[in-house]
């Protein structure tokens, strides 16, 4: 597979400044990002979620499968506290993230796609990264306003920062044009690298490939890969296209009804037969 | 004895809340819009009461009648007009939209009636002693009370029972599955504002029966306390806007009482804030999540 | 090309429209004094130049908050009365301390300002947070309220200082204040503010509306702003990605509640008696014309919105009993016009020529 990332010093994307208490380096350590202890949730009677078990090591690419409604998305929102669990522990980086808020969490270094494309419309590309940057961004608002000397300097230290990650998709060009002028694809594109600018140790990616043709998805899995070399980050991917997941991803976890029926590498996961009868349903008998 | 009168009071003022309070919880739970103008509806019916009795000399109940026919009609129009149009529009446009067709009915019964207030003849007069004549409740107040008792009873029964109150229940859950089971949502939706409109007349009636006065800006502030009382009760809930208005009504009636005539609404929005800062979702709402 | 021009052309384009309206803003300016100077203007135009100031202002820190933050505040009114009658109040107790007008007056502004922010904090704060239409409602609410409260206020200076009465039973008047010979009422319930001494100035309102513009348009092009029309555009996704929206939301209101308190103050200082419900509905309602007229988010839309909408119902004094009526329906159609998907296609159709300029962007 061809590195098509220019060489860039990795270390101009690494933020100025960090929480220490939640975060550890992520080069030396070795500890996993992820842990989910019993994870679940449920809705009145429905247990959407129940039971999930999983760890995601520090720089692996994890895909989560299973069929339509299964509980993929629900889990993200677990993860991102737009649903509060209703039993389990959510591990980030050793640190429980109970009474954390969504906010809170990508602060602690989870970052999301959404299903359903969600970028700022109305502002432009640019901003779109450059506004996921603001909690690495110091000024106040009067220094802003009145344009003192740190508004031009970290706006110019955030603006050669997008358009580093806009040279990842080769979107530099789009820069100043309106979000929602995009079409389909770079939209797509812009959420990736917009969770990206927020300096995440956890990717979650919600069917990246969704509306991708072939060739798109090839080169969608070069830069996944790529973004995981180049940031040192873990990625979680939600997918429907199962030659994106057991190329690129290390481990899988299978959902169905809420349950993980199964969980392991690509291989496993081929050849365990519940996984097979959640897609396609039992073999009748002859 | 001057405890009960005040009670009985604002009882009666509650009553006229909750019945203003269910028209926005009803429209809030299936449209998920404010409807501003459904305070100058109110306006409007009593301007319309009040030209039938005033103008045309005609009997009480047929002017009541009339106001409702009138404010129905109104109801529906101004939503397939102003709203149904912005039905995917985001919630500001839907808002200021509201906002111009409120601003919109005042100028219009500002230009027909002038600015005068207009005395308004209660529908009905009199009063009854009780408590070995201590303590007078005048014939409106039990009207009021028992009006608002008869709305609550009855559109509890049709929300639950009948074929377009599960309708309505469903287009407030999910319009797009309801258009699906074969619900006709447009017209469920403009059943909805057609029964809140009727609602907003007959308070409309009532109110200026209470006040004997009208001006074209007689529905703005009780528009805003009902809906202070839809929220406080919990918006989208039918039990709740019954609720939310006549604690409210009792709530301005004792500070109106036995704090300040003059600051009676203050205290009024004051309860707003507090319901906003405590438990926005109101007395007997259900925080419901958006769908991420 | 000239060097210069170059230059202003390779500059953002959001600079350029920047630069553009604070130039429009100053050439309007001189051409308004030398009219003023060379006795050319109407007596009547003269008495609109600060009210159209106070005006412009307001429109511009109002589509902060509707146009730009995306939340309705209809109380918009109550903020310039706070910020009015705190303004007099400290304008004519200060008056032996400071003789100096314009000083008084920039001070009267600030104060106005101030106390308008901390209204502004403080129903911003328990609504804000949440999701929903409450801050239309809210604000709706407070407008009325506050002029119930600032009538019910009786307020007066001697030598020892400001004397304060709440009238809340309606029995209390002036004499309740127990002002020494020396002192005078500056605020007399009901009645309001009477014998003020007017030190307002076309040029402070002239520097009012730049400095409306300079915080308003400096704030937008700013991280913070970002942050606002980001929340405003999805604020899931805002959350996603780490904003506080509270924080950011109160921001905005705040800032945009200051600023019509500080044109409030001005507006106030106009005009040598002054009552509060001045700043009723209407107002609220007149400002929103202006910025929905002129569009939401576009700045410089509210400024010739609020100065055309100003100036024209003078000429067409005969029209005026239909003008609130006429602003309804504006506002009805406009928002039709720019959110119904039939009218958008419909008007996409008629102008053509649009549409092109918009790709080049």
């Amino acid at each position: 597979m061809t590195q098509n990332m220019p060489q860039k010093q990795k270390t101009k994307l690494v933020p100025v400044s960090r929480e220490p208490a939640l975060l550890t380096e992520r080069d030396a350590d070795k500890s996993p990002v992820l842990e989910c202890i019993d994870l679940g949730i449920t809705f009145g009677g429905l247990k959407a979620v129940d039971n999930f078990n999983v760890t995601i090591g520090r720089t692996e690419i994890s895909g989560l499968i299973g069929p339509n409604g299964a509980g993929k998305t629900t889990v993200f929102n677990l993860l991102t506290k737009v649903y509060q669990p209703t039993h389990g522990t959510i591990l980030l980086n050793g640190k429980d993230i109970h009474d954390l808020s969504t906010a809170q969490v990508n602060r602690a270094g989870i970052a999301r796609t959404f299903q359903n494309i969600r970028l700022f419309g109305e502002l432009s590309v640019e901003d779109n990264i450059t506004v996921a940057m603001d909690n690495q961004m110091h000024y106040t608002m009067p220094e802003g306003i009145f344009r003192l000397p740190r508004f031009w300097k970290e706006e110019r230290v955030m603006h050669e920062r997008a358009m580093e990650l806009l040279s990842i998709f080769h979107m530099e060009h789009l820069a100043g044009a309106k979000a929602s002028s995009l079409p389909y694809g770079a939209q797509r594109r812009l959420e990736i690298l917009r969770a990206l600018a927020t300096n995440p140790s956890l990717l979650l990616l919600d069917e990246p490939a969704a509306g991708m043709n072939p060739s798109e998805t090839a080169e969608l899995m070069e830069n996944i890969l790529s973004i995981r070399d180049t940031f040192h980050i873990a990625v979680l991917l939600i997918e429907h296209d199962m030659n994106l997941v057991m190329n690129i991803c290390e481990g899988i976890a299978v959902l169905n009804f809420g349950r993980i029926i199964a969980k392991g590498t690509p291989e496993d996961i081929q050849n365990n037969p519940e996984v097979i009868e959640a897609y396609l349903g039992r073999k009748k008998e002859a | 004895m001057e405890f009960l009168s005040y009670l009985i009071s604002g009882i009666s003022l509650g009553s006229v809340y909750a019945i203003i309070a269910l028209g926005y919880t009803m429209v809030y739970g299936i449209a998920k819009m404010l409807n501003f103008a459904h305070g100058d509806v109110i306006m409007i019916g009593g301007y319309v009461s009040f030209c039938a009795m005033f103008y045309l000399g005609l009997p009480n109940i047929v002017a009541v009648l009339m106001a409702v026919v009138v404010c129905t009609v109104l109801g529906i129009v101004i939503e397939r007009l102003a709203y149904k149009p912005l039905r995917s529009a985001p919630s500001l446009a839907v808002l200021i939209t509201a906002i111009g067709v409120s601003y919109f009915l005042q100028n219009s019964a500002l230009l027909i009636w002038k600015a005068a207030a207009r005395s308004y003849p209660p529908v009905v007069t009199g009063a009854v002693k009780i408590f070995g004549g201590k303590l007078t409740v005048s014939y409106i107040s039990l009207l009021t009370i028992s009006a608002c008792v008869v709305i609550m009873i009855a559109l509890t029964l049709f929300v639950s029972k009948s074929k377009m109150g599960k309708a309505m229940r469903a287009c407030s859950e999910d319009k797009a599955a309801a258009q699906l089971m074969g619900i006709n949502v447009n017209a469920t939706i403009s059943a909805t504002f057609a029964i809140g409109s009727a609602l907003a007349a007959i308070a409309g009636v009532l109110l200026c029966s209470f006040n004997t006065s009208l001006m074209p800006t007689t529905g703005s502030m009780p528009g805003i306390k009902a809906f202070t009382a839809a929220v406080f009760g919990g918006i989208g809930s039918i039990p709740g806007a019954f609720l939310g208005g006549l604690l409210l009504g009792i709530i301005e009636a004792m500070a109106k009482a036995y704090i300040s005539t003059n600051l009676a609404n203050s205290i009024v929005f004051a309860v707003l804030i507090v319901v906003l800062l405590v438990k926005p979702a109101g007395l007997l709402g259900k925080y419901v999540p958006e769908k991420v | 090309m000239t060097k210069k021009m170059k230059q202003f052309n390779s500059l953002k384009k959001t600079t350029r429209v920047d630069f553009a309206t604070y130039f429009g803003v100053i050439a309007a300016f001189v051409i308004v004094t030398v009219l003023q100077s060379n006795g050319s203007l109407k007596r009547s135009v003269i008495g609109l130049l600060v009210p159209i100031c106070c005006y412009m202002s307001m429109a511009v820190s109002l589509n902060l908050t509707v146009g730009i933050l995306g939340e309705l505040s209809l109380g918009h009114a109550g903020f310039m009365s706070v910020g009015a009658f705190s303004g007099i109040v400290v304008s004519q107790s200060l008056a032996g301390l400071i003789p100096n007008g314009p000083v008084r007056l920039a001070l009267s502004m600030f104060v106005g300002a101030l106390l308008a922010a901390l209204v502004g904090l403080l129903i911003g704060t328990p609504v804000l947070r949440l999701q929903g239409d409450y801050l239309a409602i809210v604000t709706l609410a407070f407008g009325e309220i506050i002029k119930e409260l600032i009538n019910c206020l009786i307020i007066g200076c001697d030598e020892k200082g400001l004397h304060f009465v709440f009238n809340l039973s309606g029995n209390k008047t002036v004499d309740d204040l127990g002002l020494s010979a020396n002192g005078t009422a500056i605020i007399k319930g009901a009645q309001g503010a009477t014998g003020t001494a007017t030190i307002a100035s076309f040029t402070a309102g002239f520097i009012l509306v730049m400095l409306t513009l300079f915080v308003v348009l400096n704030l937008t092009r700013s991280r913070a702003g970002r942050a606002i029309m980001a929340i405003r555009d999805n604020h899931i996704a805002a959350q996603a990605i780490g904003l506080n929206l509270t924080k950011y939301k109160l921001l905005a209101f705040v800032t945009s509640a200051a600023l019509a308190g500080a044109a409030g103050a001005l507006f106030g200082l106009n005009y040598s008696s002054l009552q509060a419900t001045k700043f009723n509905f209407n107002l609220s309602i007149l400002v929103l014309v202006f910025v929905v007229l002129g569009g939401l988010g576009n700045i410089w839309g509210s400024l010739i919105a609020a100065a055309a909408l100003t100036i024209l119902p003078e000429a067409l004094r005969q029209f005026a009993d239909f003008r609130m009526l006429i602003y309804a329906i504006v506002l009805i159609f406009v928002m039709l016009a720019t959110n119904n998907p039939q009218a958008k296609a419909f008007i996409k159709k008629l102008l053509p020529h649009r549409r092109a300029a918009e790709k080049e962007d």
